[in-house]
């Protein structure tokens, strides 16, 4: 792409990006979670596609293949923590520990991101699953049918 | 034969939709609201989180989000497997 899309390219994708881990970290207290934020990082990706060009990326499917496989056994695992009681039982919740704080005060409220047990966590897991998921599809759809690809 | 045939088929699928439109349940008045009350009420004090969107995705019906999962992760792998590079 020209020059133009480029220089734009390099301001918008930081602030994407951190947009992004935004709405992954604060999926328990703002509208929005893991799968959204995961979806604009995935989007960044696209950008950084259509504005350098696919090869300049190629090298990211091998690390995003194989995060998005890790993410998704994470997600599986968190859910297995609560497994003495249920299947996804949300053990830290109150727990005092890790996200383990109350709600500040019930009703509304600005909210603390200590709170609400292995939401956090498993917004994170889901963030990084979209994100490396889409994004690996993003590259692998660019590259496909090129004779380097 | 076959234009009756149609004929009568998109009556009756107009029939339905029409029918469906006229008797929509008016919005905002939810037939069952005793779900969403518990939600509403008990998601801030059990999962301790604000979003109580959240808090159902990710504990009420975990079970939800983990088929969620399992497809988009269907999705990448049959994405992945389709469109790798192929030796010779």
């Amino acid at each position: 792409m020209s020059v133009i899309v480029r220089t734009i390219s390099r301001v918008v994708a930081p602030v994407a990006l951190a947009f992004g881990a935004y709405v992954i970290m604060h999926g328990h207290l703002t509208p929005g979670g893991g799968f959204q934020g995961g979806a604009v990082v995935a989007s960044v990706v696209a950008l950084l596609v259509v504005a350098f060009g696919a090869e300049r990326w190629k090298k990211w499917i091998k690390v995003l293949l194989p995060l998005e496989d890790t993410a998704a056994l994470a997600f599986v695992i968190l859910a297995f923590l609560g497994v003495g009681a249920t299947f996804f039982r949300n053990v830290l919740a109150g727990s005092g520990g890790l996200f383990g704080a109350p709600v500040p005060q019930p009703g509304p409220n600005p909210g603390a991101l200590n709170t609400a047990g292995t939401l956090p966590l498993m917004n994170w897991a889901v963030g990084f699953k979209v994100l490396a998921g889409l994004g690996a599809v993003v590259l692998l759809l660019a590259l496909f049918g090129r004779e380097d690809g | 034969m076959k234009r009756w045939l149609f004929l009568a088929a998109l009556l009756v699928v107009a029939g339905y939709l029409i029918s469906g439109g006229v008797w929509l349940h008016p919005f905002g008045e939810p037939a069952r609201s005793e779900m969403d009350r518990f939600f509403i009420e008990n998601a801030q004090k059990e999962v301790a989180a604000n979003n109580v969107v959240t808090s159902i995705v990710f504990d009420y019906r975990g079970y939800d989000t983990l088929g969620e999962a399992t497809v988009l992760f269907a999705a990448v792998v049959g994405v992945a497997l389709l469109l790798r590079k192929v030796k010779g």
